[in-house]
């Protein structure tokens, strides 16, 4: 039996290809460089590597839809719209990560023990977070592309086995950082066995894992239902889990707070993208046929989403606790995008990503700068009278909490208006009151948090706020300005969105 | 180009004065006179220029702004906007100069504070010129944030809780007008193409359960914002807490914005709804007349007074405006620009009682028309246009909105003629006990008012006493514009009839 290689569109792939080949030398480099040219090194090559990408990106931008990799990777307008954000996403994450005083010395050595103190004193450094970025990036670049269940489940894997490890690498806390590590990769791995259950269904119904191939299926409407439901259910689980929504929110809240702040920037503005890119691709073109079977679903679960999200988030006296709950209210808000089915909805979803995104890296770039002498301060307690220390960065953590609260002239009102707007559009009325009251109850823990920092008088022990360096407040800089200037002017991003051609099928 | 100039210029100075250091007080306040100064300069010579009998918006700009959802940056005035405008502009400037220092010693810088209120200026301005719904919502939320910042950030007591009751109860209705703007765009795109223009959405077609709820959403939006009765509860403490300045600017102003907003999105939008649901509106706001005035004769503190006082105003101009007569939408509109003037007048001439005094307790001062003469002259004026003595300004509107109210709703009427007695007892009470009667141990020595003081309560006074004579110019510009809404909303009004006479 012959073997045919398998004709790949090396153009089309391109920008997965240079992530995912840096990610193999930044390999390379950790086992023959010098420890003391390794940390310099790998940041730029990682940079460059997310550089290059992105410039494959543009070219790529405008040209023919094409199906790569024998059928099983689609590149079109939506996905490169989202390889894009994704890799803008990793620019910034990879200059709040090159600040590693965050990091773990030597992730391997007890806390607490002999071994971390010596490495700590020999200024060790873990720079293995470079590769795992890149492959984390380049996973997530082929999430939403992929278009069968197979290439989905691997793109899936690749994306999510780095971030295990990288949320275990805090510096400070690390039992609690290590902790966050376990429980994601323990939820993350029984949810991906559900997606993998799920994909067997669906393909046990439609006798192929392709996307387009299950579209016909059901539009042909000759396989077994009952596998068609189980499929559904058990893969809207592994991607549901992905995105954060409730019921299968709960790690959420502790890995965001275990993770060091920068992955926890990175992961929540990124995987963000990658996993909605995903969901959106599935329900848009595999499923929309049998939009009676997963809509009520979809659309209870956005509801407890956006409920849930926000009443939690009112109890929360962590900082960063509190924007992971904020983080699920989100979800659900995003979820009303996949509900409304339409042009306007995934147009909607792709602006929502790409403005939530920015705004959540700089408001976590700005929380990784709260700092006392123990590290970082995450409790809000200590955050009182911040804007007395330090107004400027008081003033643009009060402009992300505003832009997540939907004030309009922040990116996040015109994000909320255009997906409530596709959601009723697609006659979702219900999810957008829900969405709209859940809002004015998000608005409240967001007011006492500007509340604390601006009216509060600060006590003794309050905290400092570092100089940033220059990479996180190149961060911060960009996330205000971008949640600023799309609040005034969408216009750019909203006409470059609406010229993309719908998913392909 | 002219409404967008006015309205840039408070930005403007804004924009110089984060220019200047911090220490530079002196400046700051004289910069921020002299640009409030001449946008109230700018919006006379605009509002010279307007045409009384020309039906329409005039003054009117489109620009392309946000093309793919259909938003322009779309302004224009009509007569009620125009007057709101004026308003806005003029307290502004007499804010500043009557409370010269009211900005010092707050959370914040000097600095702070005059940009502030300078950009609250241009979402004043520009939330009444805006005739697109999307940039009016623009507006109508953005302010909400220097407001809170002035409450929470320059007031006494307990500021901060004021400050957020104010801004939760607004969100929450700017998040209900939300809803209600998305479904108006969702049928105007289905209809007649992706448009917020108010012109073009009035010519919509919407199903009456569809229109029911969404005027809702904008109702409860103004309610809450007027305020009116039982949404009202964030009002006293917010107009305690905040600055006199503030608090002229919140109650004259800002809550304006209520009771313009049922007016333009309310009345005009959803005709069929208004109709719907004014025996509903008419019963709250005659409600909001008597429990604002009762509950206002109870208050010890003089800022809550005021405070109580302007939900029973506030219920007689949603009266007037429900009433759907043109002689209730005039006196409304005309009342909403005199309880602007008597509001200014009394919370200055309260603020700066409290600052000489230190005290904002009632019960604190007496026999100040002795040692203070004008200031105590001052006040009992502001309070006598409040009580809508004939003569001062707010007689002819009170009178204009019941005769109004009276032609469809007798009943309303004559029960919202109580609340004009009951204003005589909320106004004098505190009169006779501040500055009649012996001087309060302690208060011997209070200064009079100084030049500056006087010069920012002057044109106060005149406006009351000169419209209360001579309302003609006022009514002449608003008239026309309250016809249009009366027809807009598809009424008539009721020829007068005589009854019981068969002569």
């Amino acid at each position: 039996m012959g073997f045919n290689s398998p004709s790949l569109e090396y153009s089309a792939l391109a920008p997965m290809l240079v992530i995912f080949g840096a990610g193999i030398i930044a390999v390379l480099v950790e086992a023959f460089v010098s420890a003391k040219l390794r940390p310099s090194l790998q940041l730029a090559l990682s940079i460059g590597a997310v550089i290059l990408a992105f410039a494959q990106v543009i070219r790529l931008r405008g040209t023919e839809t094409v199906t790569a990799a024998n059928n099983s990777v689609i590149i079109d307008g939506p996905v490169l719209f989202m390889q894009g954000t994704i890799l803008v996403f990793a620019l910034l994450g990879l200059f709040l990560i090159a600040d590693f005083e965050q990091f773990a010395a030597q992730a391997s050595a007890v806390p607490g023990s002999q071994e971390e103190r010596t490495a700590i004193q020999t200024g060790k450094m873990q720079t293995e977070i470079y590769p795992l970025t890149l492959f984390a990036v380049g996973g997530m670049m082929l999430f939403p592309a992929a278009s069968d269940l197979i290439t989905l489940f691997v793109a899936l894997e690749v994306l999510s086995l780095p971030l295990y490890l990288m949320a275990g690498l805090a510096r400070r806390r690390r039992l609690l950082s290590q902790e966050a590590a376990l429980k994601y990769f323990l939820l993350g791995a029984y949810s991906s066995a559900f997606f993998l259950f799920g994909a067997a269904f669906l393909y046990g119904y439609a006798g192929t894992v392709q996307l387009s191939g299950i579209a016909s299926a059901i539009s042909g409407g000759v396989g077994n239902d009952v596998f068609f439901l189980i499929g559904i259910a058990a893969l809207s689980v592994g991607l549901l889990f992905k995105v954060g929504a409730v019921p299968f929110h709960a790690w959420t809240p502790d890995v965001y707070q275990g993770a060091p702040t920068a992955v926890t920037a990175f992961m929540a503005a990124a995987t963000k993208v990658a996993a909605f890119g995903a969901a959106l691709r599935i329900f848009y073109t595999a499923l929309a046929g049998a939009e009676w079977s997963w809509k009520p679903l979809i659309t209870s679960v956005a509801i407890l989403t956006m409920i849930v999200g926000s009443i939690i988030a009112l109890a929360q006296r962590d900082v960063k606790r509190m924007l992971a709950y904020s983080s699920i209210a989100h979800a659900g808000f995003l979820l009303t995008g996949i509900l409304a089915l339409n042009k306007s909805g995934l147009a909607a979803s792709l602006f929502y990503l790409a403005i939530y995104g920015l705004t959540t890296l700089g408001a976590f770039a700005l929380v990784s700068l709260v700092r006392d002498s123990a590290g970082e301060v995450t409790d809000l307690n200590r955050w009182v009278g911040l804007a007395k220390r330090s107004p400027l960065m008081a003033t643009f953590f009060a402009l992300f909490l505003l832009s997540f609260a939907g004030i309009p002239l922040t990116s996040g009102f015109i994000g909320k208006f255009t997906i409530f707007s596709a959601a009723y559009e697609s006659g979702n009325t219900g999810v957008v009151v829900v969405g709209v009251l859940s809002s004015a109850v998000a608005a409240f823990f967001y007011i006492r948090v500007i509340v604390m920092m601006f009216f509060t008088d600060p006590e003794e022990d309050t905290v400092t706020v570092t100089i940033p360096s220059q990479f996180t407040s190149t961060v911060i800089w960009i996330a205000a300005l971008t949640t600023l200037a799309f609040g005034v002017f969408p216009t750019p991003l909203l006409d470059a969105i609406a010229s993309l051609s719908t998913f392909v099928r | 180009m002219t409404l967008t100039i006015i309205g840039a210029l408070p930005l403007f100075g804004a924009l110089l004065i984060a220019l200047l250091g911090n220490s530079q007080k002196e400046n700051i306040k004289k910069l921020a006179l002299l640009t409030s100064v001449l946008t109230f300069a700018a919006t006379v010579v605009a509002a010279l220029n307007f045409e009384i009998d020309r039906p329409g918006f005039q003054l009117v700009e489109k620009y392309s702004w946000i093309p793919s959802l259909g938003v322009n940056f779309q302004v224009g005035v009509d007569g009620i906007s125009l007057i709101l405008i004026l308003l806005s502009t003029i307290l502004v400037p007499v804010v500043i100069l009557a409370g010269w220092n009211e900005s010092e010693g707050g959370k914040f810088s000097v600095k702070t504070f005059y940009i502030l209120m300078l950009v609250l200026e241009t979402m004043m301005i520009g939330v009444f010129a805006a005739t697109d719904v999307f940039l009016f919502y623009i507006f109508f939320e953005a302010m909400l944030v220097p407001v809170y910042f002035l409450i929470g950030g320059y007031g006494s007591g307990a500021r901060q809780a004021a400050a957020v009751k104010f801004l939760l109860y607004s969100l929450f209705g700017g998040l209900l007008m939300l809803a209600s703007i998305i479904g108006l765009y969702v049928i105007s795109s289905n209809q007649i193409g992706r448009t917020f223009d108010i012109e073009a959405l009035q010519t919509l077609k919407i199903d009456s359960l569809t229109e029911n709820l969404l005027f809702l959403g904008f109702f409860i939006a103004f309610a809450i914002k007027a305020p009116l009765w039982p949404l009202h509860t964030w009002l006293p403490d917010a107009a305690k807490s905040a600055t006199p300045g503030t608090s002229i600017l919140l109650l004259g102003v800002l809550d304006k914005v209520g009771t313009f907003g049922m007016i333009r999105y309310g009345v005009e939008l959803f005709p069929n709804a208004s109709k719907t649901f004014t025996p509903l509106i008419i019963t709250l706001a005659v409600i909001s007349i008597i429990y604002g005035a009762i509950l206002a004769i109870g208050q010890k503190d003089i800022k809550s007074l005021i405070a109580f006082t302007s939900i029973s105003h506030f219920g007689f101009i949603t009266m007037g405006i429900f009433a759907m007569t043109t002689q209730g939408n005039s006196g409304a509109t005309l009342y909403m620009l005199n309880h602007g003037f008597s509001t200014a007048a009394l919370f200055m001439t309260a603020g700066w009682m409290i600052s000489r005094r230190g005290s904002s307790t009632i019960a604190d001062f007496g026999g100040l028309q002795r040692v203070t003469p004008i200031l105590a002259w001052s006040f009992f004026i502001a309070g006598l246009s409040s009580l809508a003595l004939p003569g001062l300004s707010s007689f002819v509107s009170e009178f204009l909105v019941l005769v109004g109210t009276y032609t469809r709703y007798p009943v309303a009427a004559i029960i919202g003629t109580i609340g004009i007695i009951l204003a005589a007892l909320y106004i004098l009470i505190p009169v006779q006990k501040a500055l009649h009667g012996p001087t309060t141990p302690g208060n011997e020595n209070l200064p009079d008012l100084n030049k500056r003081e006087i010069i920012a309560i002057a044109p106060i006074i005149a406006l009351i006493i000169g419209l209360g004579f001579y309302p003609k110019p006022a009514l002449d510009v608003i008239n026309p514009a309250a016809k249009a809404t009366v027809t807009k909303a598809g009424f008539t009004d009721p020829a007068p009839v005589v009854k019981g006479g068969d002569k």
